[in-house]
């Protein structure tokens, strides 16, 4: 069943314009459970007290402050909120053209596929234009009141958009140095790198599903038919060895690990 | 620019998660902690007056309200009825994973599509010697190799691909494939050939806007900073100040502040803290898990009176069953 586009955009990359409409890629799959009361099995509903007293506070009485130290807020007025959303627009603004390497994993937040808003020659020749190198566009837009940055790329004919955080929400992990003195010697870190290379393979997404997910809804499935289920109670024990030791033993099994999922 | 509320005290973070990297028959200890930060502008929910507010569960039937004794998981199955599943139901489905990440294969770091990243961290080296984990730190880095791994953390099973950079491993969970729509799915039209022509224009508008390093300004945080400039602002002219005391600042509430957690790390790797030293006093880490976590531990134990129990009231009851 097709999926309803979200948004419709025009994305500017210096002179060139192609018009585009916004569908999420992704569909989360996770096993949502409600909270209930235990008693009688009715839902829990959530409300904001203020501590001490009964009543809890509608949602449109919540005032929102800001902490601008540890226990000092600023209130905000929604009104005040109102003015300082970003005007409006339609234009995904692509701002630079860049090497894939020059953001990491730490960068990308949700996933977005771009389709063609009726003007299908253009967005088919920007796919394949992007498609070719190794390269993302970053760009910015404005949707639903919000500022937001993303890497625009090519994948399988189609354009994509990922929206990345901002760097504020980066924590400055690069600052941190590894202790010095502490090099492994040679033997441990030829052993480490034969036990990387027997478990070396191409990443074959595919070869990955959620089996716990599904072992999670075969049980509410069996508890709903009132059938008792039992589990393993078996728990695996590490032995205690030297690393080298470990190393050793765990290449000696290497072709069972490598083959086996 | 924006500056970053400067948070007072600072206590040491707690790890989002701990576990074990299996690594063959090697075992890596490690504690995750999240590399990106949950709240751009520390936002709080306050009432008309200013007091902050709190979170409390009511039965939506009888409106009775709740403690997180009375509180328990349903799933609600097509028909409307719900299937109450609990902590011990779930962890038991795979006992063996509990706290093991089980670093299966090696890949290529460019490999892995970007699409399936989900949730960035960082994993810090746990326990009480940290050489197992500089070895696979080096060793992947060495060899430009990521590894996949799956785990198993707060009922979830995860897919993650682990990266070695500076001598830190980080991980990112990855969306399982079933997860991401495909081109078809959203029912995106057949590609069709660029017409050479357009083709060669788009190329070249994308040529001029070509740059060999990322410009870290166009990840500024506009929508942030003009929040924090209208709060310092008001601050200023002192308008609508509310000040909490400290004893009434709560760290279990989840809207409280951001807790920085690079001068922790800063110690941990950089080694002048020796990492674990705190199993001493604290073998089980108590100090470090969060009230849920203390709770249901104190459930396990049967401890009476826990579900009035204040933190350091829980750990103190917990130490004195175990």
């Amino acid at each position: 069943m097709a999926v309803r586009a979200m948004w419709i955009a025009e994305i500017s990359i210096d002179a060139v314009r192609v018009p585009v409409k916004l569908y999420s890629a992704v569909q989360d799959k996770s096993v949502r459970f409600r909270l209930l009361h235990e008693a009688d099995q009715m839902p829990v509903v959530q409300q904001m007290v203020v501590p001490g007293r009964k009543n809890p506070i509608p949602a449109e009485k919540i005032r929102k402050g800001i902490e601008i130290e540890r226990g000092v807020y600023v209130m905000v007025s929604s009104e005040e909120l109102t003015e300082l959303e970003p005007p409006e627009s339609r234009e995904i603004r692509v701002e630079q053209v860049i090497g894939r390497e020059q953001l990491d994993e730490r960068w990308f937040d949700r996933t977005y596929f771009l389709g063609p808003d009726e003007d299908t020659a253009s967005y088919f020749a920007l796919s394949e234009a992007l498609a070719g190198e190794d390269r993302i566009a970053i760009s910015r837009w404005t949707m639903r009141k919000k500022r937001y940055a993303g890497a625009l790329h090519g994948t399988q004919g189609y354009l994509v958009l990922e929206t990345l955080r901002f760097a504020n929400e980066i924590e400055r992990i690069e600052v941190l140095k590894t202790p010095p003195n502490r090099a492994p010697d040679n033997r441990e870190v030829s052993l480490a790198e034969q036990l990387v290379s027997a478990l070396e393979d191409e990443f074959d997404a595919a070869a990955y599903r959620d089996a716990y997910r599904d072992q999670v809804l075969d049980l509410i499935e069996a508890k709903a038919l009132g059938k008792i289920v039992k589990f393993p109670k078996d728990k695996v024990s590490r032995r205690k060895s030297s690393l080298a030791a470990s190393l050793e033993a765990s290449l000696k099994k290497g072709t069972k690990v490598s083959s086996g999922d | 620019m924006a500056t970053e509320a400067k948070a007072g005290e600072q206590k040491d973070p707690r790890p989002f998660w701990r576990g074990t990297i299996a690594f063959g028959l090697v075992s890596v200890p490690v504690e995750l902690y999240p590399a990106v930060r949950s709240h751009r502008v520390p936002l709080r929910m306050l009432s008309p007056e200013g007091i902050p507010l709190k979170r409390r569960y009511y039965c939506s039937d009888d409106g009775k309200e709740l403690s997180s004794e009375d509180i328990v998981r349903g799933y609600e199955r097509e028909d409307g009825s719900f299937v109450v599943v609990d902590d011990e139901e779930l962890e038991a489905l795979s006992p063996q994973k509990s706290r093991e990440i089980d670093l299966r294969r090696f890949v290529n770091r460019n490999e892995i599509p970007i699409r399936l990243f989900e949730r960035p961290y960082v994993l810090a080296p746990a326990g009480e010697s940290t050489k197992a984990y500089h070895l696979l730190a080096e060793t992947m880095e060495r060899t430009n190799r990521a590894g996949i791994a799956t785990f198993v953390m707060r009922g979830k099973e995860y897919l993650a691909a682990i990266f070695a950079e500076g001598g830190l491993l980080r991980a990112a969970t990855l969306r399982f494939p079933d997860e991401l729509r495909t081109p078809d799915d959203v029912g995106l039209p057949e590609p069709e050939p660029a017409q050479a022509k357009l083709k060669r224009e788009m190329q070249a508008a994308l040529k001029k806007l070509r740059a060999k390093e990322l410009d870290l300004g166009l990840l500024f945080d506009e929508d942030a900073a003009n929040l924090l400039t209208l709060a310092e602002r008001k601050r200023a002219d002192s308008l609508d100040i509310v000040e909490i005391p400290e004893s009434e600042l709560d760290d279990e509430e989840e809207d409280s502040n951001v807790v920085d957690i690079m001068s922790f790390l800063k110690r941990r790797i950089e080694g002048e803290d020796e990492g674990g030293d705190d199993a001493s006093d604290d073998p089980e880490g108590l100090e470090n898990q969060t009230k849920h976590e203390l709770y249901q531990r104190a459930q396990e134990l049967d401890v009476k009176g826990r579900s009035t129990m204040t933190k350091d009231e829980l750990i103190a009851a917990i130490r004195a069953k175990s």
